[in-house]
């Protein structure tokens, strides 16, 4: 059976979590279809996080270089392309994250494999993958099947999966020089930059009143700042809402924001798409108050209330005034 | 600078009840609103804002059907040159159509950047605008939000994830994804739109574009669509406002927060 690659996301000398996670899928896989698991690691010289990703597959290619350290699309996909021209790998995994979704798509026109982008499940049916996907603001799923195929790619969801740590395998590690002929580098990198380091510190708060798109107007944010003070706890909220210039970026919970764990998350007006979801799986109880009682935050919330967001927010205004 | 913008009129689905097909492939489209996707607003604002500060032209460019003109109309109104929708007909739609479609289209135009949005709201692919740099040998980012032009290339901010962006350099022609954010997308007004009406709009036939077969043959295709599966979900709090407000208090002090 043809391999089953997974291409390695790593960051200034780290593994990035997703990496975990896809190995764990690739080896799930691998059970099922025989298929031996190979991990692509393209970076600089000597990356400390190797042995860690040989420990949980069956081969690991290495291509090391200094100009390969940080992320350059243009040489990653030449090398990406000659490996799989190379291998013919039955399915290539990838997080859907911007690596991945710079290299998914790119690979699939350069290699003419199908790609399934921001897949939380991949099946194996009659001997082909099939993808499980979410749509429509994560109320509905979607399983997706490919056009017949010799490889498959398809790049996965963050925290879709577990990051099996524990690794069994002894993974042979095969260094190879970047191959010839690599195309001129069109994007280059130039440098890392924080985005949301500022005044307050929400992950350290033991109770976050979090506002989402449901409080509607800038105004608003006072009106839950002001329960937020009464209540003693710290003010957070999610996309929208600094998308939208309302709160600065250090307010915001979420994948592009940060990781909370507060005792308490309070999400009002929050609809709780995946990417804000996952910075909150540490709350210990969450409680959510949303108009449209099919939004995914009660999913995974504690405690719901399908209510007018101001209604409430007044309610507990009145009895903490008491 | 000459830019190509792609856009997408999408139907709302937040705060709606979707009601899933005869077919179980797509939800009941005719009971929805639409509007312009909502990373493609960011992506033609932030068009319009480099051609007020640097020159040059903005094109919007749609796949879709009369209906969907809408978007360009609105695109127009914000201050695009032009417009142009590419009428697919009956051609079965997936990312790497699309990008084929647009492709075809664009290849012909003046272009030294080419625009899109990081995903469309309703199948959240992600995949077209990379698709679409890679059918026209573009440099391509996936998510920017930040776009800076200096001769010859541009500097911009890639978001990543846990709070740090990279900063890299692309060399111009090239494909940006727009992140939400990045920009605050004006307001247009019914009026904007009439006086827009004059700008030209033009309308090709995907089938007149000169498309072979394997063009055309979709590489994903939607089997099924389903509710999600059931979880524990929460446990909800019922009642007037007070009451609610009453029972939210008790659980916050229950779970070790003092108020």
């Amino acid at each position: 059976m043809a391999d089953i690659f997974v291409i390695v996301e790593h960051r200034q000398g780290e593994a990035r979590e997703i990496s975990f996670q896809a190995l764990w899928k690739a080896n799930d896989l691998s059970e099922k279809m025989n298929a031996p698991v190979t991990a692509i690691v393209m970076g600089g010289k000597e990356e400390p996080f190797v042995p860690e990703i040989a420990s949980r597959a069956d081969k690991v290619i290495v291509i090391e270089n200094e100009s390969l350290r940080n992320f350059t699309p243009d040489l990653y996909l030449g090398i990406l392309q000659s490996l799989i021209q190379e291998n013919r790998p039955f399915i290539t995994l990838v997080g859907h994250t911007p690596w991945g979704m710079d290299l998914g798509p790119s690979l699939s026109v350069r290699t003419g494999y199908p790609v399934a982008t921001d897949c939380v499940d991949v099946l194996i049916e009659n001997d082909r993958p099939k993808v499980v996907r979410q749509v429509y603001s994560g109320k509905l799923f979607q399983k997706m099947s490919f056009k017949e195929s010799e490889g498959y790619l398809i790049t996965l969801r963050a925290g879709a999966f577990p990051s099996d740590r524990a690794g069994q395998y002894k993974g042979e590690v095969i260094r190879k020089d970047v191959p010839a002929g690599l195309p001129e580098v069109r994007r280059q990198f130039v440098a890392f930059e924080e985005s949301s380091a500022g005044a307050i510190d929400i992950t350290q708060a033991d109770l976050l009143v979090s506002v989402g798109r449901g409080i509607c107007e800038q105004e608003n944010v006072a009106v839950v700042q002001e329960l937020a003070d009464l209540m003693g706890g710290v003010l957070s909220c999610s996309r929208p809402v600094v998308d939208k210039n309302w709160l600065p970026k250090f307010h915001q919970v979420g994948t592009s924001g940060k990781s909370v764990k507060p005792k308490v998350y309070f999400a009002l007006g929050i609809s709780g798409a995946f990417q804000h979801v996952a910075g909150i799986t540490g709350a210990g109880t969450i409680i959510a108050v949303n108009k449209d009682k099919k939004a995914p935050i009660f999913r995974v919330a504690h405690y719901g209330v399908v209510d007018d967001l101001f209604k409430v927010v007044e309610a507990l205004k009145g009895k903490l005034k008491k | 600078m000459d830019i190509v913008v792609c856009v997408k009129r999408v139907p709302m689905t937040q705060e709606v009840d979707l009601e899933i097909d005869a077919q179980h492939r797509d939800v009941r489209k005719d009971v929805l609103a639409y509007v312009i996707n909502e990373w493609d607003n960011y992506a033609i604002e932030e068009a319009i804002l480099l051609k007020e500060k640097h020159g040059g032209t903005v094109t919007a460019v749609t796949v879709g059907a009369e209906d969907d003109e809408e978007v360009l109309r609105r695109c127009l109104a914000m201050g695009a040159d032009k417009a142009l929708r590419i009428d697919p007909g009956n051609i079965t739609l997936d990312p790497f159509v699309v990008s084929k479609v647009l492709a075809t289209a664009i290849k012909g135009l003046p272009l030294d950047l080419v625009l899109t949005g990081v995903q469309a709201d309703d199948l959240n692919e992600g995949a077209v605008g990379v698709m679409l740099a890679e059918q026209l040998s573009l440099p391509h980012c996936a998510v920017v939000t930040r776009v800076e032009p200096s001769e010859g290339e541009l500097t911009v901010r890639v978001e990543l994830e846990g709070g740090t962006d990279e900063v890299s350099k692309i060399r111009l022609p090239a494909l940006l994804a727009i992140q939400t954010g990045i920009n605050v997308p004006r307001y247009v007004s019914i009026m904007g739109i009439r006086k827009a009406a004059k700008k030209e709009l033009n309308v090709v036939k995907a089938e007149d574009l000169g498309l072979t077969q394997d063009d055309l043959s979709p590489r994903t295709i939607i089997e099924e669509l389903f509710p999600p599966p059931e979880t524990a979900g929460a446990q909800l709090i019922e009642g007037d406002p007070a009451t609610v407000a009453e029972e939210i208090l008790k659980i916050i002090k229950e779970k070790g927060v003092s108020l």
